[in-house]
């Protein structure tokens, strides 16, 4: 259980991280929708389960947090500014030839462990890193996050099948499932459920989880890895646009551009009880 | 030597030496006992192989990854450009059975257009030896260097000369009416060609070009000063390969000369045997002499 103020102490923080990923949508719009709905994730990874700050971030048993879902970077760079990997400032500088912040990460910032942007694949890049620390004894935990119409990627259930092959314990998938892809429902499209029985038949501990609730985010996140020699997926149920009613669940709220609104309805919402 | 022993007695001496493979194990089946859990086999599975390379090389290892060439540059390509190239990584890359080498498997294992993606990759260097000896030499100073590296291996057996520094190429006879620039399988049919046309009274030049990235240059443009005519021979596509980057040379440097190609001009190979398929594609040492014979002629 999360001590009350802790909680809130998080909640404060997410918000917080919410409009920087809407001031990031000001300046030429991004990937809102995506970015929203797996905030709550990232910003309880970096709060309360990753072993890794701008102190350790080249120590080489850290754990690597990879977002293979790259263009939900604002959430990324966002959190990175709320622990200090560097300066709010940064995010001034969107879209600007003067910076190199831009709709998918890359490793010029401090804390991105490496770029991405095409789908699928940061679980094999993962799979390298896992493969190597568990070969030379480092404590290190790989975090791979994946959205969920990511997943229609071959590249994705081939490295499953790797991962498995190889028992890598220190692999952790958390799938971003809020249930839409860039412009339909994933279930309309081409249908992933039943998903935790298709991640449990390719030998995952899978599980899911709300995950927009920070109680139930580091209870998911407190046992790992487990004692069994096989990868983890842990899917956290979402939903896009999460924290601005306007954009919530969406179909069209993927790419966005800024408005003094959007950021007046997440006001609202941190105002209310 | 050979190429695994070769490799074993470098990954012996460098504990950041790693072996992959997509299931590819014919010239490394020995290296899985002796390396332990240095050597990874990812099963078919070339795109996972190459991610687990890039996820390797950001630990400050040093993987050597191999795959038969079609698929290593093809299936994989995208994860070679993305997360091998992109975050300029040294991942060391091995396509078994390119070009020629491939005889009878048909067109879906003929990798004729893998120099052309390869080197149109930014940072990435190509080298294409020309037997096993060749790429024995180099293999230490290819380890060596920062930058990822294609490798078309040709696992003919023969000598070969010191490698020089990276990117030089192996020039065989200087001078001549016509110049001959190869490199793998064919330099030994250029060898044959040229003692043809030797016998015929036409003076020959050979350059084993080696490197198709980076590229000797001032071989090429010296060669190309000398010789009327430059001849490139190479089992690959006339697209993207050794005729595409001798003529962008010259047109660069403003240097004339007459460029005869060998190569295949939009289509794959009919599959068979090595033998019969050189000579049925006009690639053989005697086809070849032929052919510059009949070419020199018509210019007359």
């Amino acid at each position: 259980m999360l001590p009350r103020a802790r909680l809130l102490e998080l909640e404060q923080q997410a918000s917080r991280a919410r409009s920087h990923v809407l001031h990031l949508a000001d300046q030429g719009g991004c990937f809102v929708g995506a970015a929203l709905s797996c905030l709550d994730l990232l910003v309880c990874l970096y709060g309360e389960v990753l072993r890794v700050s701008p102190a350790s971030a080249g120590d080489r048993g850290r754990d690597y947090f990879l977002l293979s879902k790259g263009h939900a970077v604002p959430a990324l760079y966002a959190t990175l500014v709320e622990h200090g990997y560097f300066g709010k400032e940064r995010l001034d500088h969107h879209l600007s030839t003067e910076d190199c912040i831009y709709w998918h990460p890359n490793a010029a910032l401090p804390g991105v462990e490496f770029q991405s942007g095409s789908l699928g694949h940061l679980l094999s890049v993962g799979t390298g890193i896992a493969l190597d620390a568990r070969r030379v004894g480092d404590p290190s935990r790989v975090f791979v996050m994946l959205g969920d119409g990511e997943l229609n990627e071959g590249s994705i259930w081939e490295g499953l099948l790797v991962a498995r092959a190889q028992q890598l314990s220190n692999l952790i998938l958390v799938i971003d499932r809020n249930r839409l892809q860039a412009n339909v429902e994933t279930e309309a499209l081409v249908p992933l459920e039943p998903l935790l029985d298709k991640l449990r038949a390719f030998g995952l501990l899978a599980s899911e989880v709300d995950g927009h609730s920070f109680e139930a985010l580091s209870a998911a996140f407190s046992s790992l890895p487990s004692a069994e020699r096989r990868p983890i997926a842990v899917v956290a149920n979402t939903v896009r646009g999460k924290g601005v009613p306007s954009l919530e669940g969406r179909a069209n709220a993927w790419f966005v551009h800024g408005s003094p609104a959007l950021h007046e309805e997440l006001a609202a919402q941190g105002s209310k009880p | 030597m050979s190429y695994e022993s070769t490799l074993l007695a470098l990954a012996e001496a460098d504990p950041d030496l790693m072996i992959l493979t997509a299931e590819n194990r014919a010239h490394i089946r020995g290296l899985a006992e002796p390396l332990g859990p240095r050597f990874i086999d990812v099963g078919i599975a070339e795109q996972t192989l190459v991610g687990v390379a890039a996820g390797l090389a950001l630990r400050g290892r040093k993987p050597i990854v191999h795959a038969l060439a079609p698929f290593l540059t093809m299936r994989a390509f995208e994860f070679i450009r993305t997360d091998v190239a992109i975050a300029g990584l040294p991942v060391k890359l091995v396509g078994f059975v390119p070009g020629l080498l491939s005889d009878g498997n048909g067109a879906t294992h003929q990798s004729l257009e893998d120099i052309a993606l390869m080197r149109g990759i930014p940072g990435m260097q190509v080298f294409c030896p020309e037997n096993g000896a060749a790429l024995e030499a180099s293999l230490a100073q290819l380890i060596a260097s920062p930058a990822p590296c294609y490798v078309r291996y040709t696992s003919r057996e023969g000598s070969a000369p010191a490698p020089g520094q990276l990117g030089s190429a192996d020039v065989r006879k200087r001078g001549g009416d016509v110049t001959f620039v190869t490199f793998g399988l064919l330099l030994e049919q250029a060898e044959i060609a040229c003692a043809r046309l030797e016998e015929l009274g036409i003076s020959t030049g050979l350059i084993n070009l080696r490197w198709l990235s980076p590229v000797d240059e001032e071989v090429l443009l010296d060669a190309a000063r000398t010789s009327q005519t430059l001849v490139t021979v190479e089992d690959h596509f006339k697209i993207g390969g050794l005729y595409s980057i001798v003529c962008e040379l010259l047109q660069r440097a403003g240097v004339h000369a007459r460029v005869i190609s060998h190569a295949f001009d939009g289509r794959w190979f009919k599959p068979a045997t090595l033998p019969r398929v050189l000579d049925h594609e006009g690639l053989s040492g005697a086809r070849l002499a032929e052919s510059v014979l009949g070419a020199l002629q018509e210019r007359k």
